[in-house]
């Protein structure tokens, strides 16, 4: 019995999940490392960290594809192919990433080549993370992807990884300032603001009945790891002097955990393909048309 | 200029699957994927319920999904209108698939046999192993397309040069031919009748049209 009502793509797993969770939380971590690095912050610890993450994503996609001695091919088609772009720009990610990390490190200290090499990176990641939010709205064939609504979750989420990254390491090395807060804070509200819409935008145009349900149903847990979470472990630790550095690391970890989680529902979960549909049915004999259907769908739309 | 399309007239097609067999012949596609096959759609509310069978697979669209995202530049248009994959490029990343709001394509990553462990003998001499972990779909039976450019003969027309799906349809539910000939048996069923093609509002612009009923 063929299928008719969207049911879960097949093609792309957890490892897929895993290209977006490293590369978002890499490139994240890559920009706003280097916004903290004009506030006095290291950033070869972090710049490494962050170059690691995107690789870590790539190993990820590497280990998906069918024909991984193949892998050169992704460089055929930058005319259209978001994928494409993103395998480029992940080519001068890495090696200005390293580099920009290894000029700042103590023990190299190129000042000259750091300066100019954190802010390369930062503009490569940037368009990497946007590269991520254009390749899922270019999978027309499932509605919870394409639609337009999910680019600026995914890169929203991905600065307030970084955000999450950043908070979480100024904690170890036992620092603390307000001002990453202050910025963990307006990523969180606009990352809620943007999953919020998201949603709201999704059930409005139309979507597969399961990937409504996935994601509803996995909202509550995505606010509180991600969301409500962090906002109050940020309060406590502003209030709670000397245990301040811990709940702060534990507010960028929550920012982290919910970012993760969001992203791994969205592509491993909630990838529920188009399915068929008849607008109408055919006329047989001397009758009229017979009414159409979308099965599995909350609505007609798109 | 030549667009090959295909046309099911649902009000003739039965579901009998002939021509999922026939595909699956043509083809020797693996066990569970079947680029050619035949929906079973109820629809309405008893007692005004309706059954409607609905042959899909590829709709070779003029703006592919597939093509378009496609890294390798595996998946090509041709000037005929037909979307092909060429098995040597493909990297097997599955983006065309999930591009796909047709559920047209597979990938095999495992190669299965019809009786578990055994191998049929048309399944040893027709096993490809340049189609594992690769995309894979209809292609319209390409090689008897441009087998009629050096024949001469007509796809639609003269079964050497059809597709082995409208060959073998027992309903004369499935037609293929040149949208761009206004004389091609596609274009007069096209003039006569109304169509509709399915998910036309994602604008793939696909090749692939369903008659419901004829021109009032």
């Amino acid at each position: 019995m063929s299928r008719i009502e969207p049911w879960h793509q097949l093609n792309w797993d957890w490892r897929a999940a895993g290209n977006f969770i490293g590369g978002g939380s890499g490139t994240g971590l890559l920009i706003l490392a280097a916004v903290a690095a004009g506030q006095g912050t290291a950033y070869w610890p972090l710049g490494f960290f962050g170059a690691i993450l995107v690789g870590i994503g790539l190993v990820c996609v590497w280990l998906e594809i069918g024909r991984p001695w193949r892998a050169l091919h992704v460089f055929y088609h930058p005319q259209t192919s978001w994928m494409t772009r993103e395998a480029f720009v992940s080519a001068l990610l890495l090696p200005v990433a390293l580099l920009a990390a290894a000029a700042a490190a103590p023990f190299i200290h190129l000042p000259a080549i750091a300066g100019g090499a954190i802010w390369l990176a930062a503009l490569l990641a940037a368009l990497y993370l946007y590269c991520q939010a254009r390749i899922l709205h270019g999978s027309k064939g499932i509605p919870a992807w394409r639609h337009p609504s999910l680019m600026p979750v995914i890169i929203l989420t991905g600065l307030t990884e970084g955000a999450g990254f950043l908070v979480l390491a100024i904690a170890l090395i036992g620092g603390f300032s307000v001002w990453p807060l202050i910025l963990l804070f307006i990523l969180l509200l606009g990352r809620w603001m943007s999953w919020r819409r998201y949603l709201a935008n999704l059930t409005e145009t139309g979507a597969p009945n399961k990937a409504l349900a996935v994601l509803n149903g996995a909202t509550p847990m995505i606010n509180i790891l991600g969301h409500y979470g962090p906002a109050i472990l940020m309060l406590l630790a502003l209030v709670t002097g000397s245990l301040g550095p811990i709940f702060f690391a534990l507010a960028g970890l929550a920012a982290i955990a919910g970012g993760w989680q969001m992203k791994f529902v969205v592509v491993a979960r909630a990838a529920f393909n188009q399915g068929f549909a008849l607008p109408l049915t055919p006329v047989r004999g001397t009758g009229k048309p017979g009414p159409g259907d979308k099965p599995g769908w909350n609505k007609s739309g798109q | 200029m030549t667009r090959y399309v295909m046309i099911a007239d649902l009000r003739r097609c039965v579901g009998c699957q002939t021509c999922t067999a026939a595909c699956k012949h043509a083809n020797a596609t693996p066990p569970g994927v079947q680029w050619r096959q035949v929906l079973d759609m109820e629809t309405g509310t008893y007692p005004q319920v309706q059954r409607t069978f609905v042959p899909v697979g590829c709709m070779h669209c003029a703006d592919p999904p597939c093509e378009s995202v496609c890294p390798s530049t595996a998946t090509k248009i041709r000037d005929d209108g037909i979307v092909e994959i060429d098995y040597d490029l493909c990297i097997g990343c599955g983006y065309c698939a999930v591009a796909c709001p047709y559920q047209a394509r597979h990938i095999v990553h495992k190669r299965d046999l019809a009786y578990d462990k055994q191998a049929m003998a048309h399944e040893e001499a027709r096993f490809d192993e340049g189609r594992m972990s690769v995309a894979m779909k209809c292609n319209f039976c390409q090689s008897r397309i441009d087998t009629a450019k050096q024949t001469g003969q007509t796809p639609g027309v003269d079964p050497e040069v059809t597709p082995a799906c409208v060959n073998s349809c027992i309903a004369d539910a499935l037609h293929f031919g040149d949208r761009d000939d206004p004389n091609s048996n596609v274009s007069v069923l096209l003039a006569e009748n109304q169509t509709f093609r399915m998910h036309e509002e994602l604008g793939t612009d696909p090749g692939f049209y369903y008659i419901w009923d004829k021109n009032e």
